[in-house]
C-alpha cells in the first residue's frame, strides 16, 4: 500500500535530502495558484481535521480566507497530549519540513502572514528538531518575506506549551499563546472570527496540515482514492497496549480495527483475547471485542455516536480490569481539568473517588447509578470539550461491562488486578 | 435590530437579536434559574446551572451566553434540564462548607436560595470539602475559601471593573481557586480593600472583619463615652437591611436607634464633609494661586488612596493633603470635642459607619493616631451597622426619627451629596464659586457631575478662570486619569476620584445586593436628601464657622494642618 504522509520522504531527513526528495513541490505547486484555489481543492478533498472534532478542513479555511481582515494567524497545534496518541510526535521528529511546508500552504490559503506552532511542552526533542527546520526553512527562503519569489510573507514562531491537556483545545491554546493560563474561551467567537489577539485564526492540527503536501502533490481527485467516501486520504493510528507491534502506523480509512490490530500490528501480544479497544485516547470510547469489525472511519464511528479522536488506539487483553484502566482515566481527567466549569471540575472527581472506591470493593449498585448520572451532566453541559469527552470511557464502560464493575462490591475483580477484601466489600 | 421568532417552553415569541436565551425567557417571565451570573459582570457561563434544551443542539446550552436564534425552540424545565441542574447544584454543595447558620451570608446566600428554588432536599453526592485555612491577615477582608463556588465574580470585578488584579484564578481542576499568587493574604498581594469582591460573592467566601463586638464592649464599659458618627450614603442604603427600597432615606432613623443601642452622642460625617469642602477647597484655590501640583485629586475615598499609593506612587503630590472626612471627624472628637466635655481622647471611643471596608484599614493607620490613641476606633460597614440593630432587637421601621446631636450633627445639602460620585466635586464648586467670586451660584444642582458614568468631565466659570474637572467612579477609570496625569496629557484642575462604582453608595460595605440597578436608586435617594436640606453649601454652615472661630482659626491655618491633613507613602509591592 502506498503511503501519502510516510511516503520516501519521511524519514529524518536532512533539509537539502528533503528538497531533493520532492520536498517543498507542494508548496510550489500552491504558490502558482490562486490562493482561493488552494482552498477549493483542499475543499474538493474532502480533507477532515484531524484533530479529533473531525470538522472539514476546507470549510474551515474557507472561513479565515473570506475574512478581510489585514491580520490573519495560523495556528499548528502540536499540543499532542492526548493520552495513547503520539502520531504527531513522529511528524515532528521524522517529518518537520512537512509540518512547516503544510503550514505555509495553508497561511497562503487563508492569507495569513503569521503562523505560530505550539508544540507540547513534554516534546523537548521535538522542540529542537522543529526550531531547525523552521531555521532551515528560513535560510532557504521558504520563510519570511517574499517566498521563493511568489511575493507571499509569510513566517513562523514556535511556542512551547508547559504540560497542561486543556491547551490542546484551540481558544485555551490561543489563551496560552497570548501569555494567559489556558482556560477555554467561550464560543462564538470562534477562532475564524476572533482567534489569536482578536484576529481571524486558522487552528489545525499536525497531521491535518501535513495532508495538504498530498493534495496539492496528487491533487484532490487522486487524493480521494485513497480512504472511503465521506472520511479520505489516510489516517494515523497510534496503536498501544497489548499488541505485538506497537507504534504509528498510516493506513487508509475503511479498514476494520480488527484489520488494523491483526494484519498490521501483528494481533495481541501473548496471543491472548482483545477485552477491549479505546479510541481516540482517554476521551475515547471503549469497544469490546465483539465490535472490532467497526470500519475506521468518520462516518462509522459517528453511526455509534462516538469519534475517531486523535487516533489513538489503545488495545487491552483480557488481563486488564476494566475498574483498573477507568481509574486511571479518571485520575487523568481530574488532574488535567481547567477547573472553570462545575460540571468538568467537580465531576472527575466524583467519578474518581467512586472507581477507586470499586477498585477497594467499596461500593453499592447506585454507585454505578451516581458514576452514570455524572458522566451524562458532564457530557452535556460541561464548557468546553475537555469535560464534554472526559467521561465517554467511562460511559461506554459500564454499556459494555456493567456486570464486570458491580461485580467488584462482592468481591469479585475477573482478572484479579483489584486487590479485594475477601467476601466482598460493604 | 431585527426580531427573531423562537419558543420557550412552548410559548411562541418576538425577541431581538442579539439577545441572550437567560433575557429573551425573562422578557416572557420565564425564570431560568443561574447562579455565577451577574447583572453588571461580562457572562462567564462557569456554573452551568442555567443550562436548557435547544432542540437541534446535542447538548445542552447555557442560557446566559447562547443568543436567541430564528425558529429555535427551547425547554427550560424539562426532566433532561431540571436533572442536570439539580445534578450540577449537588456537585456545588459536595464540595462547599455548608455551615449556613452561621455563615455571614446566611438569609442573602444566593446559593441557598437556589438549593431551596430547585428543591434540592438531599445529596447523593459525597462530600469533598476538604478544609482551609480562613485568611484574615488584614482589617478589612477576610476570605473563607470553604464557602466559595468558584463562580468567578470576584475575579472579574477586582480585574475587570477595579483593574486592580489583587486576585486570580489559581491553581487547576478541584485545587482551583480563587485569590492572590501563592495563596497570600490580601495585605501582600496589591489590594486596596475595596470590598467589591464582597458585593459580588453570592455566597459567604469573602465578608469584612466583623467589630461588632467589639463596639458593643465599648458601649457596655461605662467609663467609655461612646459617640457615633455617619457616613453620606449609610442614610439612603441602610433601610434595605429592614426590608425598604434601595435609596429610602431614613436620615432619623439612625441617630435612634443608636441612642436606643447605648451611644452617648450620635453625630453626622456629613459634618466634616461640609468641613472638608472648605480646607480642601482653600488648598485648591492655593494651588491655583502660587503655583503647585496640579490636577489636585481628592483624598476622601481610602480604596482609592490605597490605590495610589500602591500603584501610583511617584503621583501623590497630586492628592489634597485633606485627611478623610471620617478622619477628620476622629481628630477633631479627640481634641476640640474632648476639650469641650471635658474628658481625656483615651476616654472616649469614636466608632464610625461607614459603606466601606477600606475604612477599617484607614482608621488602623499609623498617621492616624495621635499619642498611640486612634482617632477612629471602629469602622462599621453598613451591613454591620445593620446587623448590630437586629442582634440588639430593633427594626429600624419601628422607630420615630430623631436629630443628630450638636456640634457635629449640623450638616447641608453638601455634605450629603459626598455619598455618590461626583458629590464631592459638586459641594466644592457650590463652594469654591462663591468664595472667589463673592456672587450667590444660581444654579447649585451640578448634574454634569453626577451619575454612574465612569469620567465625567466640566468646565466651570469661576471669576476669570475657567476651571477644569474631572469626576471618576471604579478604580479602573482613576487609573485612566493616573495615566494621563502620567503622560503630562491631564489639563485638569481638579479630579474627583472615587474607588467604587457609583461613589460610597455603592461601596463594598453597603447591603447586599449592590448591582447598578441598586446604586442608580440610592444616588436618587442622595440628591433627594440633599434637597430636603435648608442649608445646601458648605460654608454656609453655622456650625463649621462655629468651629473655625473657636477652634481652628481658618481653612489650612496651622491647627487645621495639625489635625486635618495628612501625608502619603510609596507603598509599592
Amino acid at each position: 500500500m502506498k503511503h501519502l504522509i510516510f511516503d520516501k520522504m519521511g524519514t529524518s531527513l536532512s533539509f537539502s535530502e528533503y528538497s531533493e526528495s520532492n520536498g517543498w513541490y507542494a508548496l510550489k505547486k500552491a504558490l502558482k495558484m490562486d490562493p482561493e484555489d488552494v482552498v477549493l481543492e483542499v475543499k474538493a478533498s474532502n480533507l477532515v481535521g484531524r484533530g479529533g472534532a473531525g470538522f472539514p478542513m476546507g470549510l474551515k479555511m474557507g472561513f479565515v480566507a473570506e475574512k478581510s481582515s489585514p491580520t490573519k494567524y495560523i495556528v499548528c497545534n502540536a499540543d499532542e497530549g492526548e493520552p495513547g496518541t503520539f502520531k504527531d510526535r513522529e511528524l515532528l521528529s521524522r517529518n518537520p519540513l512537512k509540518v512547516v511546508e503544510g503550514m505555509i500552504i495553508a497561511a497562503y490559503g487563508i492569507g495569513a502572514k503569521k503562523g505560530y506552532l505550539y508544540v507540547r511542552g513534554e516534546y523537548s526533542d521535538q522542540k529542537k528538531v522543529i526550531a531547525q527546520a523552521i531555521e532551515d526553512a528560513r535560510t532557504a527562503g521558504y520563510l519570511g518575506h517574499n517566498i521563493k519569489g511568489s511575493g507571499f510573507d509569510f513566517d513562523i514562531e514556535y511556542r512551547s506549551g508547559t504540560g497542561a491537556y486543556v491547551c490542546g483545545e484551540e481558544t485555551a491554546l490561543i489563551e496560552s499563546i497570548e501569555g494567559r493560563s489556558g482556560d477555554p474561551r467561550i464560543k462564538p467567537p470562534y477562532t475564524a472570527d476572533e482567534g489569536l489577539w482578536g484576529e481571524p485564526t486558522l487552528v489545525n492540527n499536525v497531521e491535518t496540515l501535513v495532508n495538504l503536501l498530498p493534495i496539492m502533490t496528487l491533487g484532490a481527485e487522486t487524493y480521494k482514492t485513497y480512504g472511503t467516501e465521506k472520511s479520505t486520504g489516510t489516517k494515523l493510528f497510534s496503536v498501544s497496549g497489548s499488541v505485538k507491534n506497537r507504534g504509528v502506523y498510516e493506513v487508509p480509512f475503511g479498514i476494520t480495527l480488527r484489520e488494523l490490530i491483526y494484519d498490521h500490528c501483528g494481533g495481541v501480544e501473548g496471543d491472548g483475547r482483545i477485552k477491549f479497544v479505546q479510541i481516540g485516547g482517554s476521551s475515547g470510547v471503549v469497544l469490546p471485542e465483539s465490535m472490532l469489525d467497526i470500519e475506521l472511519s468518520y462516518e462509522a464511528f459517528g453511526a455509534i455516536n462516538a469519534g475517531l479522536g486523535s487516533g489513538a488506539v489503545l488495545v487491552a487483553d483480557e488481563s486488564v480490569c476494566v475498574i483498573d484502566f477507568l481509574k486511571a482515566t479518571a485520575a487523568f481527567f481530574e488532574h488535567e481539568s481547567c477547573g472553570k466549569c462545575t460540571p468538568c471540575r467537580e465531576g472527575n472527581r466524583h467519578i474518581a473517588s467512586i472507581l477507586n472506591n470499586l477498585g477497594k470493593g467499596i461500593g453499592s449498585a447506585v454507585d454505578c447509578d451516581t458514576l452514570k448520572r455524572t458522566c451524562h451532566v458532564m457530557k452535556e453541559a460541561s464548557f468546553c470539550g475537555l469535560g464534554q469527552a472526559a467521561p465517554t470511557a467511562v460511559l461506554s464502560t459500564i454499556e459494555h461491562f456493567r456486570d464486570e464493575m458491580v461485580a467488584h462490591i462482592d468481591g469479585k475483580c475477573a482478572t484479579g488486578v483489584c486487590a479485594l477484601p475477601e467476601g466482598g466489600g460493604r | 435590530m431585527s426580531l427573531v421568532n423562537l419558543t420557550i417552553n412552548g410559548r411562541e415569541l418576538a425577541i431581538e437579536e442579539g439577545t441572550t436565551i437567560l433575557n429573551a425567557a425573562k422578557a416572557a417571565n420565564i425564570h431560568i434559574p443561574t447562579l455565577c451570573h451577574h447583572p453588571d459582570l461580562e457572562v462567564k457561563a462557569n456554573c452551568r446551572v442555567c443550562v436548557a434544551e435547544v432542540k437541534g443542539s446535542k447538548n445542552l446550552q447555557a442560557t446566559c451566553l447562547t443568543k436567541v436564534q430564528e425558529g429555535m425552540v427551547v425547554e427550560t424545565r424539562n426532566k433532561r434540564v431540571r436533572e442536570a441542574r439539580r445534578i450540577i447544584v449537588e456537585l456545588i454543595l459536595a464540595n462547599h462548607d455548608q455551615n449556613c447558620t452561621t455563615c455571614h451570608s446566611n438569609g442573602v446566600c444566593e446559593l441557598q436560595n437556589l438549593t431551596e428554588e430547585l428543591n434540592v432536599t438531599e445529596n447523593r453526592y459525597e462530600n469533598v470539602l476538604s478544609p482551609l485555612p480562613i485568611v484574615a491577615g488584614n482589617p478589612s477582608v477576610v476570605r473563607d475559601m470553604n464557602k466559595c463556588i468558584k463562580c468567578g465574580r470576584c475575579v472579574q470585578v477586582c480585574n475587570d471593573v477595579q483593574k486592580v488584579g489583587a486576585i486570580y484564578n489559581i491553581g487547576r481542576s478541584t485545587e482551583m481557586r480563587m485569590g492572590p499568587a501563592y495563596d497570600y493574604d490580601l495585605s501582600q498581594a496589591s489590594c486596596t480593600y475595596c470590598g467589591q469582591c464582597i458585593n459580588v460573592c453570592p455566597v459567604g467566601a469573602i465578608y469584612e472583619q466583623n467589630d461588632i463586638t467589639k463596639v458593643l464592649d465599648a458601649i457596655e464599659d461605662k467609663s467609655k463615652h461612646v459617640i457615633a458618627q455617619i457616613a453620606p450614603s449609610v442614610r439612603v442604603s441602610i433601610g434595605e437591611m429592614f426590608g425598604q427600597a434601595p435609596g429610602s432615606v431614613v436620615t432619623g432613623k439612625m441617630p435612634a436607634v443608636l441612642r436606643e443601642i447605648g451611644f452617648d452622642k450620635v453625630f453626622d460625617t456629613d459634618f466634616t464633609a461640609d468641613l472638608t469642602i472648605l480646607e480642601e477647597g482653600t488648598e485648591l484655590l492655593g494651588r491655583l494661586k502660587n503655583g503647585g501640583t496640579l490636577p489636585m485629586l481628592t483624598s476622601c475615598s481610602p480604596g482609592w488612596i490605597n490605590y495610589i499609593e500602591q500603584f501610583y506612587p511617584e503621583l501623590t503630590d497630586h492628592l489634597s493633603t485633606c485627611k478623610s472626612p471620617q478622619q477628620m471627624f476622629g481628630a477633631l472628637a479627640k481634641t476640640y470635642y474632648a476639650n469641650k466635655i471635658n474628658k481625656k481622647p483615651e476616654d472616649i471611643v469614636v466608632v464610625s459607619f461607614m459603606p466601606c471596608t477600606a475604612k477599617k484599614f484607614e482608621a488602623g493607620r499609623e498617621e492616624m493616631r495621635t499619642d498611640g490613641v486612634p482617632d477612629v476606633d471602629y469602622a462599621l460597614t453598613t451591613r454591620e451597622f445593620g446587623e448590630m440593630i437586629r442582634m440588639m432587637g430593633y427594626d429600624l421601621n419601628d422607630l420615630e426619627s430623631q436629630a443628630f446631636d450638636e456640634p457635629f450633627g449640623i450638616t447641608t445639602g453638601a455634605g450629603v451629596i459626598f455619598g455618590a460620585s461626583g458629590g464631592v466635586m459638586e459641594a466644592a464648586l457650590r463652594t469654591v464659586y462663591e468664595v472667589v467670586t463673592g456672587e450667590e451660584l444660581e444654579n447649585i444642582n451640578l448634574t454634569m457631575v453626577r451619575g454612574l458614568q465612569g469620567v465625567k468631565e466640566a468646565t466651570v466659570k469661576v471669576g476669570d478662570l475657567d476651571v477644569k474637572v474631572a469626576v471618576t467612579n471604579s478604580l479602573k477609570n482613576a487609573k485612566s486619569v493616573l495615566d494621563l496625569i502620567k503622560a503630562g496629557k491631564a489639563d485638569y484642575h481638579f479630579v474627583e476620584i472615587m474607588c467604587c462604582l457609583g461613589g460610597c453608595i455603592g461601596g463594598g460595605g453597603q447591603p447586599k445586593p449592590t448591582t447598578n440597578a441598586v446604586r442608580l436608586q440610592r444616588i436618587e435617594g442622595i440628591y433627594t436628601a440633599d434637597e430636603k436640606m435648608t442649608i445646601r453649601k458648605s460654608h454656609k454652615n453655622p456650625a463649621v464657622t462655629q468651629l473655625y472661630e473657636d477652634f481652628l482659626g481658618e481653612p489650612n491655618s496651622h491647627k487645621s494642618h495639625e489635625l486635618l491633613h495628612t501625608v502619603y507613602f510609596d507603598r509599592k509591592k
